[in-house]
């Protein structure tokens, strides 16, 4: 099975070679063409991010979203010159398999309803009441526990209905890091990842499926990518985080949640961002990641790479407001070009501080 | 080949032996050609269909080697901790299909009956070419008319009904959410009809029409001529189309994923969402990761494999025994 896969990626890969060594012959030897391959959250900023790259440089940078697994999967296979996840690996599963990973860019995730009668943004949850709606534990609108939570808001008396990914997929991965962290039943029950058993609800295809479903049933609650909440006008709500302030979705505080995060002290960059203390952080935030390995094979290609990385940190970041992403803070940039210069090699030599073009 | 031979001889043209071999030599030599490719072309359709199976069960061993036979029984799902289980998939998929199928039969013999026997020509061509129209629309289109149309009616308008007048019964009770098992029947149904609809019309125009005529000559009613003449006349055909039917519904994939709800739980009521093989499959396999799960994925697909070719095999069998009984019939 995955030799089969790693050949028919080996084959598209000689493909997409092919045409690279094409175009480089036909103009210089600085065409370049990167193959990168994993989570679909990230894929439209990478696609614009990868736009301009080749505008200013000629690199062609070919991003195939094909979800985090498949990313794991294809840069453990070498079929591409970086992966991209969701959820991060393990510094374990890293070390073994000899990559680096780092955080490119953020996004929340944020709890959308469907309530007639309610106004947008206007209920609160929490982990415990949130947790225990998509246990199926609390079963009705008007539950006592809700109230509390709502004490202005007239909650009406209809029957919830859960509305959660069917799909496997990195928002399930950090929406579940989310509640297992802050409702222990959770834990105990189902448990984090991309795709999970669950209690109850109907299951919906992506971000737009979940969407779908919660638009079309009253008394609906489902969860999406913030950015794709936006651009929908999806009825969003409100959550009271790890310390007890009750905080509204939006960039700032996903950036809070960043800030909050002890990067430091995180080997191999392996931070979830759910559930963090900062005050405003918004408790359902996820970084995607970027997984290469530590012994690059070409040193042009891979200091090519960073360059676009670097790019992507240092000024892409109105490219990524423009399409509701957050950007990393500085200070995380600066560890992880830090760990760059340490730890990638090629041929021996270090590939990062790059050589300017 | 050989009739020209004999041809040339009998008109006194064989002058020259020799070339009328060269000729049956060449000859010869493409039929020998022609069969060689003929039989690497359907070699090559063996080997794929065996390779298929092979990767599946290799695939798939990881799975049943851990799970064993219980893998067919157990109810859970559970990635998390790697409990693995095809049962909600398996039920989903046949009832989804047989659903679909109680649906379809009589809606597509109903057409063909009506195409070939009570439309006027000019109703008819344009109903028999809509009907080809629908079996060319893509799976992805059913889908999202379900999701957006058919969905929402069913929700305000058909499950209320069903609720109100048979909610005694477990089949339609719970909440009207228009999106579950009894919409990815329906969808299916509309999907399954122009296959079996017009492989019916083109068997009921085979029917001779003197063995109509004859009935309709002794008294027997349209129906009956129906009933009695054209169905049993065709019958072996009809579960070809059938089983064709049958095929599309337990494979298809997008469509029922849009509607059915893909929810990994076993439930007595239509209105609640549920759950195929191939939607389970089309959900899950890009981000699986961890051998077990992957396997188990795998497991699912020879799960499905065997199911269609167990189908497909029984429909063969009904042919060939409704074939042999209508022979001694006649």
């Amino acid at each position: 099975m995955r030799t089969w896969m790693a050949s028919s990626c080996l084959a598209a890969l000689l493909v997409v070679s092919a045409v690279g060594c094409k175009s480089s012959s036909a103009s210089s030897q600085q065409n370049l063409s990167i193959l990168g391959a994993g989570a679909t959250f990230p894929y439209p900023l990478y696609a614009k991010w990868g736009d301009a790259w080749h505008k200013s440089t000629g690199t062609k940078l070919n991003y195939q979203s094909i979800g985090s697994g498949g990313g794991i999967q294809q840069i453990k296979a070498k079929t591409v010159d970086f992966g991209a996840s969701d959820a991060p690996l393990e510094p374990k599963e890293l070390d073994a398999a000899g990559l680096v990973q780092f955080p490119m860019i953020m996004g929340g995730v944020v709890p959308v309803v469907h309530l007639e009668g309610v106004a947008a943004g206007s209920l609160v949850l929490d982990g415990e009441t949130l947790g225990a709606l998509y246990l199926g534990d609390i079963k009705r609108w008007d539950d006592s526990k809700l109230k509390v939570l709502n004490p202005s808001v007239a909650l009406p008396a209809k029957d919830v209905t859960v509305v959660h990914r069917a799909d496997g997929s990195g928002t399930t991965w950090i929406f579940t890091s989310y509640l297992s962290k802050a409702h222990a039943p959770w834990k105990d029950k189902v448990g984090t990842d991309k795709a999970v058993s669950w209690p109850v609800g109907v299951g919906g295809k992506g971000n737009e499926g979940v969407s779908v479903y919660v638009q079309r049933v009253d008394g609906a609650i489902g969860y999406v990518e913030y950015a794709y909440a936006l651009q929908n006008k999806l009825s969003t709500v409100r959550l009271k985080n790890a310390a007890g302030k009750v905080v509204e979705p939006g960039r700032a505080s996903f950036q809070a949640a960043a800030a909050s995060a002890d990067w430091k002290n995180a080997p191999g960059f392996h931070m979830v961002l759910t559930h963090q203390s900062g005050a405003d952080a918004w408790p359902i935030v996820g970084a995607s990641f970027i997984l290469m390995y530590k012994e690059q094979k070409d040193a042009a290609k891979a200091s090519e790479l960073l360059r676009f990385f670097d790019y992507g940190y240092r000024k892409g970041a109105e490219a990524a407001a423009s399409l509701d992403y957050v950007s990393m803070p500085e200070a995380v940039i600066d560890l992880v070009e830090k760990m760059w210069a340490e730890s990638l090699r090629a041929e021996g030599k270090p590939v990062w501080p790059a050589a300017a073009r | 080949m050989g009739i020209d031979v004999i041809s040339e001889r009998q008109v006194g043209l064989v002058s020259n032996e020799s070339r009328a071999n060269a000729r049956r030599r060449t000859s010869l030599f493409g039929d020998r050609l022609l069969r060689a490719a003929t039989l690497c072309g359907a070699l090559f359709l063996l080997l794929v269909v065996a390779g298929m199976a092979i990767m599946l069960i290799h695939g798939a061993s990881t799975a049943l080697g851990h799970f064993g036979p219980s893998f067919l029984g157990s109810q859970s799902w559970d990635p998390v901790r790697e409990r693995f289980g095809a049962l909600p998939s398996l039920l989903g998929t046949i009832l989804s299909a047989g659903l679909a199928l109680l649906l379809a039969v009589p809606l597509s013999l109903g057409i063909a009956m009506f195409l070939t026997e009570l439309a006027p020509a000019w109703l008819a061509r344009p109903v028999a070419a809509a009907v080809e129209v629908l079996a060319a629309i893509p799976s992805i289109i059913y889908g999202m008319w379900g999701l957006f149309v058919l969905a929402p009616a069913i929700a305000s308008h058909l499950q209320p009904l069903l609720s109100r007048h048979l909610g005694w019964l477990p089949l339609f009770q719970g909440p009207p959410m228009g999106i579950g098992m009894m919409t990815a029947a329906i969808v299916l149904a509309l999907m399954v009809v122009p296959y079996i609809a017009a492989v019916a019309r083109d068997l009921f125009t085979m029917v001779p029409p003197s063995i109509k005529e004859a009935a309709s000559g002794v008294g027997a009613t349209r129906w009956e001529v129906m009933w009695h003449v054209v169905i049993p006349f065709t019958r072996s055909g009809l579960v070809g189309a059938i089983v064709l039917g049958l095929g599309r519904a337990l494979g298809e994939t997008m469509a029922v994923t849009f509607v059915i709800g893909n929810s990994h739980h076993i439930s007595a009521s239509l209105y609640k969402p549920s759950n195929t093989i191939a939607s389970t499959l089309a959900n899950e396999f890009t981000e699986a990761t961890g051998g077990l799960y992957v396997s188990s994925l795998i497991a699912l697909a020879l799960v499905l494999f065997l199911l269609t070719f167990v189908i497909l095999a029984i429909g063969r069998i009904l042919v060939s025994r409704t074939a042999l009984q209508g022979e001694r019939a006649t």
